[in-house]
């Protein structure tokens, strides 16, 4: 297990690189003078060149990543262009707020998920399973920004129960969290679903079955238990979508995260402070991965490592 | 029960299979009826995208202060917006919008995804873990993100949004067609056409390809409903298509101001975009069973 985690870890090092790679390329990505795209249209060129020497555009494209990768390593993210502040310091009040975001939602598709999933599997074919299905279905063909603003509408204004916007009472985390939760709900649902049918079939529940157990031991405990090893693996990728998904939810709901700053910043044309939340959100995404990989293993020791 | 190894066996299964049965294939997918259901409406909406503009009687962009925010009326279907545009008539010509980029994105994604996944499985070693940690970087961004960032320098426009969907598109190709390549090459009979002096791309195109069309098509299918949703949510954020081009998702940024008061601008784009990814949707599910009835996620 031990020796799973570090080569694990160790494999994680050049996907990392190549990520700061990725993000490092971005803006030279930009079509025409990122100096002066980031300097605006109409700026002179004294100002353009000033802003090419602050970024040290000026210098070949290796020593360019050396002096990024070096300042990384020391924590650093660069400058914003837009306050002067070092990007670090405007993402660091922000990071939490978008991490909860997303692990709140990722707990409620998870329950969500997982109840309905088996609800249905348990009445295959019935009224219920399909109904729950046809929820399903609907809830991951839903674009999330969507379903925020109707649930604005119909919630905030038309039934005054919830505020439609901010962040910091639990009331205002309601609708955020259920909009963000949505689509991994529907999706958890499906996989468990068919990971229980899976199971529900297998000998070992004709035995436990033959045996004399309840119908709800054999459901809960010998089913769930197995069928919960594929589900492990969604939640890996359901993270990522959740993540990302930040970023249309905090606009719909005016969250102030991480997201909605990667917006305003894009708006700004910021480019160094939507380098540093993209490499942000992705160094989270691997560290989930990594999570996911190593409970994933720890609960289905049969899987051999490549 | 490992992934990778469940992968590969139903691979097998699929490959034995081959994809001669077509004629089955097509009978399983008509005893599926949520996935014809699916198939109907994207033919459906194909026709609409291409001669619904014909029918429309307003004009998707003219500017009419004197019909602006009207309710849905016999006049105006699904009501007006806040430039007195017919929003009907604006939601049937973005119909071909979405699924041009939708399409599109996915056939960039695939264009480069597949070769990837073919050469990663079929010659394996270094090529393979190279093209490998390529997708894995890819991988790391998490959902929309790195369609987003590119959108972000590249500006926004649909083209824009095509190339910055197809990318993220391409992990989910090479990785799929990696995987069926490699239970592909491993069997039998590609040994004895190996054998017999084959040459590597008279493998890959007469042999490989045949047996991974399925898998691909029912990523592409999927793909599809995926890549219309993130498209939307890039056109929501000011990041895709500019106003005002009638785009589904650009219309549901612009009518998000009005909503509070006048629900319907809000509601039937979105409403547009929920039924387009789900035909897509269904017919992917129902494709999928159809090709590999042991699978039913």
């Amino acid at each position: 297990m031990l020796q799973f985690i570090v080569i694990r870890f160790i494999q994680t090092i050049p996907v990392i690189l190549g990520v700061t790679l990725l993000v490092f390329s971005l803006i030279h990505l930009i079509p025409g003078d990122p100096a002066q795209i980031m300097a605006g249209e109409a700026a002179p060129e004294a100002t353009v060149e000033a802003m090419r020497e602050r970024l040290g555009l000026n210098d070949p494209l290796h020593v360019q990543y050396g002096r990024y990768m070096s300042s990384l390593l020391q924590g650093d993210l660069g400058q914003s262009v837009r306050t002067s502040r070092p990007v670090m310091d405007e993402i660091q009040p922000r990071i939490m707020i978008t991490i909860r975001l997303a692990i709140y939602s990722m707990i409620v598709s998870i329950i969500l998920g997982l109840v309905a999933g088996v609800v249905s599997a348990v009445r295959r074919y019935g009224v219920l399973d399909a109904t729950l299905m046809l929820a399903a279905l609907f809830g991951f063909s839903m674009p999330n920004f969507w379903l925020g603003l109707m649930l604005i509408k119909l919630v905030s204004i038309d039934l005054a129960l919830l505020p439609p916007s901010g962040w910091g009472t639990w009331q205002q985390g309601i609708l955020p969290i259920i909009t963000l939760g949505t689509g991994g709900a529907a999706i958890i649902a499906r996989m468990t679903r068919s990971s229980m049918l899976d199971v529900i079939n297998q000998d070992y529940i004709r035995t436990a079955r033959a045996k004399g157990l309840k119908e709800r031991v054999v459901i809960y405990k010998h089913g769930l238990k197995n069928a919960l090893i594929p589900v492990v693996t969604v939640v890996g990728i359901e993270m990522g979508m959740l993540l990302s998904g930040t970023v249309l939810v905090e606009t719909v709901f005016a969250v102030n995260g991480m997201g909605r700053l990667a917006i305003d910043a894009i708006r700004a044309r910021d480019f160094p402070v939507v380098q540093g939340i993209v490499l942000i959100f992705a160094l989270i995404f691997v560290a989930v991965n990594l999570l996911v990989d190593i409970s994933y293993r720890y609960l289905n020791k049969r899987i051999e490592l490549n | 029960m490992s992934d990778l190894a469940h992968g590969t066996q139903d691979a097998q299964v699929q490959a034995v299979k081959g994809s001669s049965n077509w004629y089955l294939i097509y009978k399983r997918l008509k005893k599926n009826k949520t996935a014809l259901i699916g198939g109907y409406l994207i033919f459906f909406f194909i026709i609409v995208a291409l001669i619904g503009p014909l029918f429309t009687v307003h004009d998707p962009l003219r500017v009419d202060y004197s019909t602006r925010l009207l309710p849905p009326s016999s006049d105006f279907w699904l009501g007006t917006d806040h430039n007195g545009r017919d929003i009907f008539t604006r939601l049937i010509h973005g119909m071909s919008i979405t699924l041009y980029i939708g399409f599109l994105s996915v056939f960039v994604g695939m264009v480069i995804g597949v070769p990837m996944g073919i050469l990663s499985g079929y010659y394996g070693k270094l090529l393979d873990t190279i093209i490998m940690r390529i997708v894995d970087v890819l991988l790391a961004f998490p959902g929309i993100l790195l369609a987003i960032a590119l959108v972000s320098v590249l500006g926004g426009s649909i083209n824009n949004v095509i190339i910055a969907v197809g990318v993220f598109s391409i992990p989910g190709f090479a990785r799929i067609v990696r995987g069926t390549t490699l239970a592909v090459s491993k069997l039998e009979y590609i040994e004895a056409v190996r054998a017999l002096g084959a040459s590597d791309l008279r493998i890959i195109f007469l042999h490989i390809l045949p047996n991974i069309v399925s898998p691909i098509i029912v990523q592409a299918t999927i793909r599809i409903a995926i890549a219309i949703l993130i498209a939307s949510g890039l056109s929501f954020l000011g990041l895709g298509a500019q106003p005002p081009i009638p785009e589904w998702g650009a219309m549901l940024s612009q009518g998000r101001s009005y909503m509070f008061d006048h629900p319907h601008v809000a509601l039937f784009p979105g409403l547009a975009i929920v039924t387009v990814v789900l035909a897509f949707n269904l017919f992917g599910d129902g494709l999928r069973d159809a090709f590999d009835p042991r699978t039913r996620v």
